[in-house]
């Protein structure tokens, strides 16, 4: 490999160009906007995690001792409107996709820097009105918002959240709008579509959801609450509506947003098993066009959200049908990781521990999701634990997973310091038993019967008991481990080692600048020779690092 | 698109050039596509609405003309045309920014700002219509909830609801509802408009634009086609179909 020339680290980096608090909350530097994304999702993950402890701690015991049903009800709906909308769905894109995109691609900032700080300004004032309808009295209509409960019957705070998440979804939209025209306009010379990163590749996808996606949701929880506010009569049969085209229309987004959450994390990954395998990722476009086949193919299979729903059983089969089509580019990923592995020289440093966690619980989580694609079990599992367990392997074993991967991974990149390798690795082992802990048991409720949104159960099936009892445990497990991280990253803020430029000495563009880099990220544009994971050959063994770079056996 | 490669030669640095763009012709070309995938966003957002109305005119056929027939088709026909000289006022403001003309840019300008404004005023007048006619649909106006009075056969006063064979009022406030809500989207994309359009005459006013420096002009120029465009599909979807049916009401 040609060798970067590394600018010896310059007195100025973009953490202490400016200092004071209007330097921050006017930045146009995508990596401060970046840092304040990843305080403010810390902050609704947090609020998340203490819904999920209240829903866990109140099915430890079969009747409802915590809370009556009615509460239960708003606990379970505000875990997931936090989840899904204010954690997943801007995780990774917004905090290290905003970080790293112009950084992998050459670039100086993104295209809209303005944008992007508007996008975070309009996420903040989103999360702030959702956080004022939890607090005025919370709202209890599960986070699909299904109607005619949300339009007609219930009596919470639907139209404060329904607006909170109305206007995050521009937030989302404005992201996607500007990685799209980062990545189209601002390649530094020589960064040609097949040297991108896989993980630049993989929020190409994602923003394409979010920019088709995430409007629709938007027209769709608007209608919502003008339903509700002037009962009109869209989508309330009483008055000639269709309760069903509410369905068609949310789950239009809120499948692909599926994806939005997955892909991002799915371009950790990449970047994690090439990296820490030190070897050229295998199938490099395949791996990339896959992540492209998702997006599109996650467009085309909402229907299998309504199987029970009413839908003609020939939807069904056409949508159960496409449903298992993508499974074939998710697994071309999970192959295509597994064959970057073999005779690779793996380090498992804390980030390739969670890329390989990430791999055994996306595997179940896809696989899983077979058996809810299926018509004829969907209809046996539809609305119990099975779905809950499904969906959180792909959620929390994927997509939190990955992104604590990728936060260690670059966080001597973002902070300018190593996290304590020790602790790293220790606590992704304890969120690797605790999330599995949580989560396995609960494939058995759902296929023994056990409903999702149910905050009792009956008392005479002590297994039902026994399961849920470790799902809690594995729960506070999870919850220990998601601690420690906190802990010892803020710690490392100033205690930990600092962190040389290149400190796992690879070749990506992100690592050829200071750690952290300087506000422009390049002292001069960089002219890129070179596909990405392009590791030395070997009369350069000595850039390398620590780690030789093994030649395949001659055969 | 240049393949992967930002174009590297130095130009001498134009005041308007941000400094995260290697050049002019990049921060053009990002802006324009940026648009461009806002575009498509918009389409995606308005598509939920088309979804809807596609959806309840196969649903309720009759209840569906009876209503469309009520819509004053001259207004409607007019705005249509208004919009069309708007589009073409503004593309004659695009091309006069290229090539330098600024006089002839602030009157294209100030001449679209009309024709918009003209378009909303009708749209007012429509509006009012449907209001004396208790047509606003469900309780979007509490003091004047959706009770338009039905026409008896023979009866041709054209303030009621003239219902041709298996309509119904309730159904008719279902056209009514996604016609409030398809126009009225369009016309706050209208409003929105409007204000781009004053920044920009401002900046043209001031000079800001030369043939090296048009991008905001263009970037704007495809926001209004394209609320154009949303417009030349309301028309005949909510005005057009079912005309030839009038004369069974």
């Amino acid at each position: 490999m040609e060798e970067f020339e590394i600018p010896k680290q310059p007195g100025s980096n973009y953490l202490n160009a400016e200092y004071g608090l209007k330097s921050w909350l006017l930045t146009k530097d995508h990596k401060r906007i970046a840092l304040l994304y990843l305080g403010a999702i810390s902050f609704f993950f947090f609020i998340g995690s203490l819904y999920a402890m209240a829903i866990r701690l109140e099915l430890l015991t079969p009747q409802g001792d915590l809370m009556q049903s009615s509460t239960y009800n708003k606990t379970f709906t505000q875990h997931g409107i936090i989840m899904v909308f204010f954690f997943l769905i801007p995780s990774i894109p917004a905090t290290l996709g905003n970080f790293l995109i112009p950084m992998m691609i050459g670039a100086k900032d993104l295209a809209f820097p303005r944008i992007n700080l508007l996008s975070w300004y309009i996420y903040m004032i989103g999360g702030v009105i959702t956080i004022y309808a939890l607090l005025a009295g919370g709202v209890d209509t599960g986070w699909t918002f299904y109607v005619p409960y949300s339009t007609t019957f219930s009596n919470s705070y639907v139209i404060a959240t329904g607006l909170g998440i109305f206007i995050n979804g521009f937030s989302s939209i404005l992201t996607g709008l500007n990685f799209i025209v980062t990545i189209h306009t601002m390649r530094a010379p020589g960064m040609t579509w097949f040297r991108m990163p896989l993980f630049v590749w993989a929020h190409y996808a994602t923003s394409l959801i979010m920019i088709l996606g995430t409007p629709v949701v938007a027209i769709t929880i608007l209608l919502v609450a003008l339903e509700r506010l002037a009962h009109i009569g869209i989508f309330d049969p009483a008055a000639g509506g269709d309760p069903v085209l509410f369905q068609h229309l949310f789950w239009f987004y809120s499948h692909p947003a599926v994806y939005i959450m997955v892909l991002p994390a799915m371009g950790v990954v990449s970047e994690l098993i090439a990296n820490f395998s030190r070897k050229n990722i295998f199938g490099y476009k395949f791996v990339a066009f896959s992540s492209l086949a998702i997006a599109v193919l996650g467009f085309l299979v909402w229907g299998h959200h309504l199987f029970v729903a009413s839908q003609s059983v020939y939807a069904g089969m056409i949508f159960s049908f496409l449903s298992f089509t993508v499974a074939i580019p998710s697994a071309i990923k999970v192959f295509n990781w597994t064959a970057t592995l073999y005779k690779g020289s793996i380090s498992y440093d804390t980030p390739m521990l969670y890329g390989l966690g990430f791999i055994g619980l996306f595997t179940i989580g896809g696989l899983t999701g077979m058996f809810l694609a299926s018509l004829a079990t969907d209809v046996h599992l539809s609305d119990t634990y099975f779905v809950v367990a499904h969906f959180h392997y792909i959620m929390v074993g994927g997509t939190l997973l990955a992104y604590l991967g990728g936060l260690h991974y670059w966080w001597p990149k973002i902070s300018g310091r190593m996290y304590p390798e020790g602790w790293g690795r220790f606590s992704a082992l304890i969120v690797f038993v605790g999330f599995n802990l949580t989560f396995s048991p609960q494939f058995l409720l759902g296929y023994m019967g056990m409903p999702r949104r149910y905050h009792t159960y009956p008392a005479e099936l002590v297994s039902w008991q026994v399961l849920h009892v470790l799902s809690t445990a594995g729960a506070s497990i999870l919850g220990v481990g998601l601690m420690i991280p906190l802990v010892y990253l803020a710690w490392s803020l100033r205690y930990g080692r600092i962190a040389e430029a290149n400190p796992w000495h690879l070749p990506g563009l992100e690592w050829q600048t200071a750690s952290p880099p300087p506000t422009e990220n390049f002292l001069t544009t960089p002219i890129v020779t070179h596909e990405a994971y392009e590791f030395a050959p070997p009369e350069h063994k000595e850039v390398v690092g620590k780690f030789e770079r093994q030649q395949p056996a001659e055969t | 698109m240049p393949e992967g490669l930002a174009a590297t030669h130095d130009h001498p640095s134009h005041p308007a050039l941000q400094h995260h763009f290697e050049n002019m012709e990049q921060q053009r070309e990002a802006g324009t596509l940026g648009m461009w995938v806002f575009l498509v966003t918009e389409i995606m957002f308005f598509g939920g609405m088309f979804l809807a109305y596609t959806l309840y005119r196969f649903e309720y056929p009759a209840a569906f003309v009876s209503a469309s027939n009520h819509l004053d088709i001259k207004l409607g026909a007019i705005n249509t045309a208004v919009l069309i000289v708007s589009s073409f006022t503004m593309a004659t403001a695009v091309y006069s920014t290229q090539v330098g003309r600024q006089r002839t840019t602030i009157i294209c300008l100030i001449l679209t700002m009309i024709l918009g404004a003209t378009f909303l005023g009708i749209k007012g007048i429509e509006y009012h219509d449907k209001y004396n006619d208790h047509l606003i649909p469900g309780q979007l106006i509490p003091s004047r909830p959706f009770a338009p009075e039905v026409a008896k056969p023979g009866d041709t006063d054209p303030h009621k609801l003239h219902l041709i064979e298996g309509a119904t009022v309730q159904n008719v406030q279902l056209f009514y509802w996604i016609y409030f809500a398809m126009t009225g989207m369009h016309a706050l994309h209208m409003i929105i408009g409007l204000g781009i359009m004053t920044v920009i005459l401002i900046m043209a006013w001031r000079g800001k634009f030369s043939p090296e420096y048009h991008a905001p002009v263009e970037i704007s120029g495809l926001y209004w086609h394209f609320v154009d465009i949303i417009w030349i599909f309301l028309f005949p979807l909510l005005y057009l179909l079912g005309r030839h049916l009038e004369g069974h009401g």
